[in-house]
């Protein structure tokens, strides 16, 4: 009786030490998140999606889903540096710049917030950034509201125009085989590689543009690309260019159908994906033995590699 | 009431010289001086293009990073030295400024222009550049430049200074110096900067160097009148 009193009360004694002791972490984390000033809305389709400046927690707003889901790695001032961004490689994006990788708008301009409603739809494979297509549209689109109301740029400018894509072209034989002068005459090989391995002479050297080391990406993988997996998606790429990334722009100097025999050659690159292009390609190399030229150093540059 | 009217009159005729002197500010004083260091500035390594051989072979013996130029007598090159206070400004030139690169290099290494101005990138090499400014207040933007395509026409609405860079060439780096004023100078091989066509008043001057940071003075010039002022900067063996 007694010692069942005494190991009661040690239980009970227990518990009531764990729940004082751990009441601090169950509490609400007092975040400050500090975003811009001024409100913020998002357009996606149909749905409006709303950020404050005021500090207030608006139950409709963004700041409630950036507290639960974003914080963490992105900061309480969006600038890339929360609690685990030390851990992560590739950094947290930084919203205070609104420099986007994923556009589809030029070089040099804000995206469209469709094209943001996409990138955290989708997240980033190869990156610690997750695909939110579980949260409700207008959670997304709140959160849209938010990344933008960090950066003050989105006050004073509006969102590039995006390019136009047009109908893509046959993956013809003909059409690879330009793509694949192109990837000489553009360089292309020079950080992706002559066989587009992510391992050409100045891939060891990139960093983007916070200084960080980055890597050229590896086609042979056949891994999903970061801003998209669609042919319309890899003409978008290096037309707008991933800002804030070594990837430039070619939009100045591609032509629109160039573009896509561009894209039909790349493909041929990306091994384990067997796409169509590559059995097109693979098919001509046989029939044709010998009369392909490497790409590389060794043409003479700007005379393409055919 | 002859005193009155004499008053009258001296005020309208003061007025009237005031306005004239504020219409048209003869704009004919400059400030000259010298960039120059002390301590021991860090040794510049040669670049090593064996990259790129087509730039390596227009370069014997190669070329010396720029990041900290010297030359005789303590001096240093691609300093900008510019007016940072006491010059409204104005509207930024039509002309556009020119930035070349050529041999994997940029030329000029330093660029200053004044903000809004057109700006104008070339490419002189038979290879492909990227030309990758990183900015902080303006977009960032990263474009291809194969050999033999247009140039690129752009222009920088805030002044800052933006690290250029060429992610194919890793050695190719440079600055475009934006600036608020149209009066800027960058220091030549001996160290020299002269900034002409100030009107008479009193100004804050800037030196800028992209691995020393800014130092600024400030200068009273007369009509007329060229001051001559120095900048030294303390250098260290060491980059950081």
């Amino acid at each position: 009786m007694r010692l069942r009193t005494a190991v009661v009360l040690s239980v009970v004694g227990l518990v009531v030490v764990l729940a004082v002791g751990a009441a601090p972490c169950f509490g609400q984390i007092d975040i400050n998140i500090r975003p811009a000033t001024t409100n913020m809305e998002s357009h996606i389709g149909n749905v409006t999606g709303h950020a404050y400046g005021d500090g207030q927690l608006h139950p409709d707003a963004g700041v409630q889903s950036y507290r639960r889901f974003c914080v963490g790695c992105h900061g309480p001032l969006g600038d890339g540096n929360g609690e685990n961004a030390q851990w992560i490689t590739p950094e947290p994006r930084d919203f205070t710049a609104a420099t986007f990788k994923c556009r589809s708008t030029p070089t040099g301009t804000l995206p469209t917030d469709e094209d943001l409603y996409d990138n955290i739809t989708r997240g980033f494979v190869t990156s610690n950034m997750p695909a939110w297509r579980p949260l409700p549209a207008q959670d997304r689109a709140n959160l849209i509201a938010m990344v933008k109301a960090f950066s003050p740029r989105w006050q004073t400018e509006k969102a590039g125009t995006p390019i136009t894509i047009p109908a893509e072209t046959p993956a013809s034989i003909e059409s690879i085989l330009n793509g694949r002068q192109l990837f000489q005459k553009m360089e292309c090989w020079k950080c992706h590689g002559p066989e587009g391995r992510g391992d050409g002479p100045s891939a060891s050297t990139l960093t983007d543009s916070r200084g960080y080391a980055i890597r050229p990406y590896d086609f042979s993988t056949g891994l999903r690309f970061k801003c998209g997996d669609s042919n319309r998606d890899l003409y978008r790429i290096f037309m707008t260019g991933l800002d804030g990334s070594p990837m430039p722009s070619f939009a100045d100097v591609i032509k629109p159908e160039e573009a896509w025999d561009l894209v039909h050659f790349l493909r041929t690159l990306q091994l384990s994906l067997k796409a169509p292009e590559l059995a097109t390609f693979q098919k001509y190399v046989a029939s044709h033995p010998g009369q392909l030229k490497p790409i590389g150093p060794e043409a003479p540059p700007g005379t393409g590699g055919k | 009431m002859r005193t009155k009217y004499i008053s009258v009159l001296a005020m309208v005729v003061l007025a009237g010289s005031a306005l004239v002197v504020a219409a048209t500010p003869p704009a004919d004083s400059s400030i000259e001086g010298k960039i120059t260091y002390t301590g021991t500035p860090p040794k510049m390594k040669p670049i090593d293009m064996a990259k790129e051989p087509v730039c390596a072979k227009q370069h014997n013996p190669p070329e010396d990073a720029q990041n900290v130029v010297t030359g005789a007598g303590n001096s240093l090159e691609y300093v900008v030295v510019y007016i940072s206070a006491g010059d409204p400004g104005g509207a930024p030139p039509s002309q556009a400024v020119k930035y070349d690169q050529k041999g994997c290099m940029y030329i000029p290494h330093v660029l200053a222009m004044q903000a809004g101005q057109p700006l104008q990138v070339l490419n002189d090499d038979p290879v492909a550049h990227n030309i990758h400014p990183l900015p902080k207040s303006n977009p960032e933007w990263n474009k291809s430049q194969p050999p033999g395509t247009a140039p690129i026409d752009t222009k920088w609405d805030k002044p800052e200074f933006i690290e250029v860079k060429c992610n194919i060439h890793p050695w190719m780096h440079g600055y475009f110096a934006v600036l608020k004023t149209s009066h800027y100078a960058i220091s030549d091989a001996n160290g020299a900067f002269s900034l002409k066509g100030l009107p008479a008043g009193k100004y804050t001057v800037t030196a800028w160097q992209e691995k020393y940071g800014t130092q600024s003075q400030d200068v009273t010039i007369g009509a007329g009148e060229t001051k001559q002022i120095n900048f030294v900067f303390k250098v260290t063996p060491y980059l950081y």
